[in-house]
C-alpha cells in the first residue's frame, strides 16, 4: 500500500502551540471573578466521622462557603468512565457520593470549601476539625475477605464481584496426565499514573443557568452522563470543555473532582470555582493500578507443549468500585488470549473492595499485571525443560490466523512472529541467550523478552461509537470536530492525516481544535481503551469520504464532466487520467457558499458503530547487567518491536513505544506506592515515589511490523496503551538469564532483588 | 505583607505588586499571565516550572517572587524572535519531542540554557543536564535527540 499522508512523519498539529507556551490548559483558562475551592480530605484509611467543626474555617477572612456531607443529597453514582449501558444489570457500581462520613481511603472527601483564593481555601479546609470513630483497616484483599470483617460498603462483603473462565476442557485431570506441572505466585504492587498535570476542573453557570465544567477529562462525554446522574439533573444542563490535557494514562478516565467543582460552585450560587489538586491529593484521592496477586499453574509435556494453565487472580480495588470488576476481568480475558495453541484455561478473580486508594483505569487495563505473571512463567517453564524462551513461545502461539472462542474476537499472530524473528536478530538473541547462563561474579549479564496481545477498543464487551464532523471552509481547507480526545497521544493529528488521504486536502489545510466541548463536538466515548485510531478513525474515514464525494458532485457540475473522471489531489480537483488540475478547492470552495443558484456548504456529519476489534501485538527485547552486591540492574539496551498494523504516523508511534517502554521501565524497577500499616502514605509525592527520569533510561527503541488490519482505517489497529505491557516481565527475564533467580514481584528494586539473591544463596 | 518588585520579563521591564508569600511561579502565572510556566507539583520535584533567572535554569516554585526583584526572567513566551522558534522550539518541532506538552516549557528552558553555553555535549551530559525534569509521556527518548539537535543548530 502506498499513502500520500498516511505513514508519514507529518508535524503534529497542537506542537508549536505546546513549545511556544500558547497551548492553554485547564489552569490557564481562568474564568473573571474565579473562586478556589479546596476539599476537606480523611486522615485515617477507615472511619466514621464522629463530628465535624467547621467554623473556625467559616471565620477565616475570605472564605466563601463551607460544604460538608450534612449539606447535600446524598446520591451515589459511579465515577468510572465506561459507556453508559441500556442494560441494568451492566451497569457500573454507583458507591460514590461526593462528601461522606463514612470515609474508605486516606484522602477521602468529607467536606469542600470556597474562598477568594487558592491560599485561604486550602487554609480553612485545615482548619476544619473532624473527628473519627476509626474502623479496622484492610490493606490487602484477604484481609478484607476475612470472616467477619467490616464492610466498607454495606453489604459488599468486600467483594466487588468474583466469577471464573473456562475455555477448553478441564484442566484439573489435565494436570493430573500432564509431564511436568509447575505453579508459582505473583506478586505485583500498586503504582500511579502521575501525568505532570495534576486533576483539576472549575464549574460554573452560565447565562442559561446551565452548568459549565472545563476539566482536563480523557472523557468528556462520560463526564457529561456521570454529573447528570450525580445530581439528578438531565444531561442537557451540563455542558464540559476540555482543553489541552496534560497526560491523563487512564486516570483522567475516572470523574472524579468534576462532581466536587460542581457542588461547590452550585452551593454558591453558580460562581466559578475551581479546584486543582495538589500533587500529594493526586497521589491518594486519584486511581491506582491495581495491587494484584496472581496464582498461575501450568501443566505441560517435556517438548514444552503448555496443555492447560489456570489463573487465580485477586484483584485490590481499593475503597470504591471505579472500574468494578473489568480490569480484573480483562486480566482473565487477556490470559486467554495471546497463547492460543495452549486451548485449556481456567480462571478464577475476584476484585475487592479494602482500604487502599481507589484502584481504576491505568495503560493498558490490567494486562500490565496479568503478562507480567504469564510472561515470566514461561521463563520458568523454560528454565525447566531448558528451553529457548522465545522457542517456548513459539510452540505455544497459533500458527493460524482465528477466532478465539472465548472473546469472538478475530485474530492473527503473524505479525508478533515476524516482530519475534526481528528482534532476536537486533538482539543478537541466540548467541547472548545461552552465553549467560551460569555466570559468576559480581556484575552479571541478561536477554530477557516477553509478548503481548492487546484488544483495539473495546468491543464487543462495550458499545463502541465515535462521531465525526467535518466543513469545507470557504478556502477548501477542511475543518474537523470530533468527540475523540486529543490528550497527548497525538490522536488529532493522526485523524488529521486521515481526512487529507481520503479526500486529496493537503494535511496543512485539514484544520482541528485540541478543544473537546459537549455543545459542539459529536458524541464519542474518549480516550481511552486503545480505542481512537481504530474506532474514530473509522469514523474519520466515513465521513471524509463523504466529502470527497461531495466535491466530485459540485466539481462535475461546475465543470460539466462526470465526477467519475476526476479525482481530488494537493489541493485541486484534477482529471484522473491525465492528473492535471482542473480547479483549486479554493474556488469550488468559495462557489459552494456563494453561488446563486446551488449554494450549499460542504458539510457533514456521521456517527459510526463499530463491531469489530483488531488483535494488535508485540514483543520487547532487553538487555542487562546485575550487580548482584547492591541489587542494582542497569538496562543496557531495549526496544519494542509492535504490529499495530499501518502505523499512521511513525513520529507519534515512536514517541507512544518510548513512552510505554519508560512507564515499564519504572514498573520494572522503581515504581511503588508505601503505606503504613494504617493506612496513611508514605511516599506521596514525586520526591520519595520514584518516577524515571533521563538518568534512569538507556535509549530506548521503537520498531514496528506492518501488517494490514482489514477491518481498521488504511489497516490500522490500535497502539498506545500496550506499549507499557512486555517490559516488566521481559525485564524479570533477563534478570532471570543472568542470575537463575526467579524474581515473581513488582517491583524488582535493590531491596526486592536482594532478598531474592539471598533467598537464592548468591549472596 | 505586598510588595513592588521590578523584573525584565522577556526583554520588557515590569513592575508587580506581590504577596511576599508568593513563589515566582504564582506571580509569573497569575499577575503576568505567562502560563507556560507550569505547576506539576509546586515543591521543586518535576521541573514544570522552570524559568531562566539572569541565564540560569531555575524551579520557580521554589523560588520567592521577592528574590526576583531586579532580575532578568525569561520564559518560553519570550523565545520566539520575530516570529522564529529558537533553535531548542525548532529542534524539539522537527524531531516530534512533544506529547501532553505539559513539561515541554521546562525542558526547553533548560535546552535553551545549555544552548546558550555555546559548548558541546555528549549524550549523557544532556541527560545529566536534563534530569531535573519529570516527563510521564515520552521516556525522554526524542527530548534528548531533539536537544542534540538544537545544540548542533546555527
Ligand atoms: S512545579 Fe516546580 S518543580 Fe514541580
Ligand atoms: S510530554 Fe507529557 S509529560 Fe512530557
Amino acid at each position: 500500500m502506498s499513502f500520500k499522508c498516511v505513514n508519514q512523519r507529518v508535524i503534529r498539529k497542537d506542537i508549536v502551540a505546546k513549545v511556544t507556551g500558547r497551548a492553554r490548559y485547564t489552569a490557564d483558562r481562568t474564568e473573571r471573578e474565579m473562586l478556589y475551592g479546596a476539599l476537606v480530605r480523611s486522615k485515617v484509611a477507615h472511619g466514621y466521622v464522629k463530628s465535624i467543626d467547621t467554623s473556625k474555617a467559616e471565620q477565616l477572612p475570605g472564605v466563601i462557603k463551607v460544604v460538608t456531607y450534612d449539606d447535600l443529597k446524598a446520591i451515589k453514582f459511579p465515577t468510572c468512565g465506561h459507556p453508559h449501558s441500556v442494560i441494568v444489570e451492566k451497569r457500573d457500581i454507583a458507591d460514590k457520593t461526593v462528601f461522606t462520613n463514612h470515609v474508605r481511603h486516606f484522602g477521602d472527601e468529607i467536606a469542600g470549601v470556597v474562598a477568594v483564593d487558592s491560599y485561604t481555601a486550602r487554609k480553612a479546609a485545615e482548619l476544619v476539625e473532624v473527628e473519627y470513630e476509626k474502623l479496622p483497616v484492610y490493606l490487602e484483599s484477604e484481609e478484607a475477605l476475612q470472616e467477619g470483617a467490616k464492610e466498607i460498603h454495606d453489604g459488599s462483603k468486600n467483594i466487588v464481584k468474583e466469577d471464573e473462565y473456562e475455555l477448553g476442557s478441564d484442566v484439573e485431570p489435565i494436570f493430573e496426565s500432564a509431564d511436568y506441572v509447575l505453579e508459582e505466585d505473583y506478586d505485583i504492587s500498586p503504582v500511579k499514573h502521575c501525568h505532570l498535570e495534576n486533576q483539576i476542573a472549575y464549574a460554573y453557570q452560565d447565562a442559561e443557568q446551565r452548568i459549565v465544567v472545563v476539566s482536563a477529562t480523557q472523557i468528556p462525554h462520560i463526564v457529561r452522563r456521570i454529573l447528570s446522574q450525580a445530581f439528578e439533573l438531565p444531561y442537557s444542563k451540563f455542558r464540559i470543555i476540555k482543553p489541552y490535557v496534560g497526560g491523563g494514562f487512564g486516570n483522567k478516565q475516572d470523574v472524579v473532582v468534576e462532581p466536587q467543582v460542581v457542588a461547590l460552585s452550585l452551593a454558591v450560587g453558580g460562581k466559578p470555582v475551581l479546584i486543582e489538586y495538589s500533587r500529594e491529593e493526586q497521589m491518594v484521592a486519584t486511581r491506582t493500578r491495581h495491587a494484584v496477586k496472581i496464582s498461575l499453574k501450568s501443566g505441560f509435556n517435556k517438548d514444552g507443549e503448555i496443555l492447560a494453565q489456570k489463573a487465580v487472580i485477586v484483584s485490590n480495588g481499593g475503597g470504591y468500585a471505579a472500574h468494578g470488576h473489568a480490569i480484573t476481568e480483562t486480566m482473565a480475558g487477556n490470559f486467554m488470549q495471546t497463547y492460543m495453541s495452549i486451548k485449556n484455561f481456567k480462571s478464577e478473580q475476584i476484585t475487592t473492595y479494602t482500604n487502599l486508594p481507589v484502584a481504576g483505569a491505568m495503560r493498558a487495563y490490567g494486562v500490565p499485571q496479568i503478562s507480567f505473571a504469564v510472561e515470566s512463567h514461561l521463563d520458568s517453564i523454560a528454565g525447566m525443560l531448558q528451553l529457548d524462551p522465545a522457542a517456548l513461545r513459539d510452540i505455544n502461539m497459533t500458527e493460524d490466523d482465528l477466532n478465539n472462542e472465548f472473546t469472538g474476537v478475530d485474530y492473527s499472530i503473524k505479525g508478533l512472529k515476524e516482530a519475534i524473528e526481528r528482534g532476536k536478530e537486533r538482539i543478537s538473541w541466540n548467541e547472548k541467550q545461552k552465553a549467560y547462563q551460569g555466570q559468576i561474579g559480581e556484575k552479571r549479564k541478561g536477554v530477557g523478552m516477553a509478548c503481548f496481545t492487546f484488544d483495539s477498543g473495546t468491543w464487543p464487551y462495550y458499545p463502541e461509537l465515535a462521531g465525526a464532523n467535518i466543513t469545507m471552509n470557504q478556502d477548501g481547507h477542511l475543518y474537523m470536530h470530533l468527540g475523540a480526545v486529543e490528550i497527548g497521544q497525538g490522536s488529532d493529528t493522526v485523524f488529521c492525516q486521515m481526512a487529507a488521504e481520503t479526500t486529496g486536502v493537503s494535511y496543512d489545510n485539514v484544520h482541528i481544535n485540541s478543544l473537546t466541548d459537549t455543545d459542539y463536538s459529536p458524541f464519542d466515548t474518549g480516550a481511552y481503551g486503545t480505542r481512537q485510531t481504530y474506532i474514530t478513525g473509522q469514523a474519520v474515514v466515513k465521513a471524509a469520504e463523504i466529502i470527497y464525494g461531495k466535491i466530485l458532485e459540485k466539481a462535475a457540475n461546475l465543470l460539466d464532466v462526470g465526477s467519475e473522471k476526476l479525482d481530488v489531489a494537493d489541493d485541486y480537483v484534477i482529471d484522473k487520467a491525465s492528473k492535471r488540475q482542473l480547479m483549486s478547492l479554493a474556488d469550488l470552495a468559495l462557489n459552494t457558499y456563494y453561488n446563486e443558484e446551488s449554494g450549499e456548504v460542504i458539510t457533514c456529519s456521521v456517527s459510526n458503530q463499530v463491531k469489530s476489534n483488531s488483535i494488535n501485538t508485540g514483543v520487547c527485547f532487553t538487555e542487562v547487567e546485575v550487580d548482584i552486591t547492591t541489587g542494582k540492574v542497569d538496562i543496557l539496551d531495549i526496544f519494542n518491536i509492535h504490529d499495530c498494523g499501518t502505523v499512521i504516523n511513525p513520529d507519534t508511534a515512536e514517541g507512544q513505544v518510548h513512552g510505554g517502554i519508560s512507564m515499564g521501565i519504572g514498573y520494572a524497577l522503581m515504581e511503588t506506592m508505601l503505606f503504613n500499616k494504617d493506612g496513611l502514605p508514605l511516599n506521596d509525592n514525586l520526591l520519595d515515589y520514584k518516577l524515571p527520569t533521563t538518568l534512569d533510561h538507556p535509549d530506548l527503541g521503537a520498531d514496528f511490523v506492518e501488517t494490514y488490519s482489514e477491518t481498521g482505517p488504511f489497516g490500522a489497529k490500535g497502539l498506545s496503551e500496550p506499549t507499557t505491557v512486555p517490559t516488566a516481565p521481559a525485564i524479570r527475564n533477563a534478570i532471570l538469564n543472568a542470575t537463575g533467580v526467579k524474581v515473581n514481584s513488582l517491583p524488582m528494586n535493590p531491596q526486592c532483588l536482594f532478598e531474592n539473591f539471598k533467598d537464592a544463596g548468591l549472596i | 505583607m505586598l510588595k513592588q518588585i521590578n523584573i525584565t520579563l522577556n526583554g520588557v521591564e515590569r513592575s508587580v505588586e506581590i504577596d511576599e508569600r508568593e513563589s515566582l511561579l504564582e506571580v509569573l502565572r497569575d499577575k503576568l499571565y505567562m502560563t507556560s510556566v507550569k505547576h506539576g507539583c509546586g515543591v521543586g520535584e518535576c521541573g514544570a516550572c522552570a524559568v531562566l533567572i539572569d541565564g540560569v535554569a531555575i524551579d520557580s516554585c521554589i523560588y520567592l517572587a521577592t528574590w526576583a526583584d531586579g532580575k532578568e526572567i525569561r520564559t518560553v513566551e519570550g523565545f520566539e524572535q520575530d516570529g522564529e522558534l529558537n533553535a531548542m522550539q525548532e529542534a524539539f518541532v522537527e524531531e516530534g519531542a512533544v506529547q501532553c506538552g505539559f513539561c515541554i516549557p521546562g525542558f526547553l528552558v533548560s535546552a535553551t540554557e545549555l544552548k546558550e553555553t555555546n559548548k558541546s555535549y555528549t549524550r549523557d551530559e544532556v541527560r545529566k543536564a536534563l534530569s531535573g525534569h519529570l516527563c510521564r509521556c515520552t521516556g525522554y527518548q526524542k527530548i534528548v535527540e531533539a536537544t542534540e539537535k538544537g545544540l548542533e543548530k546555527e
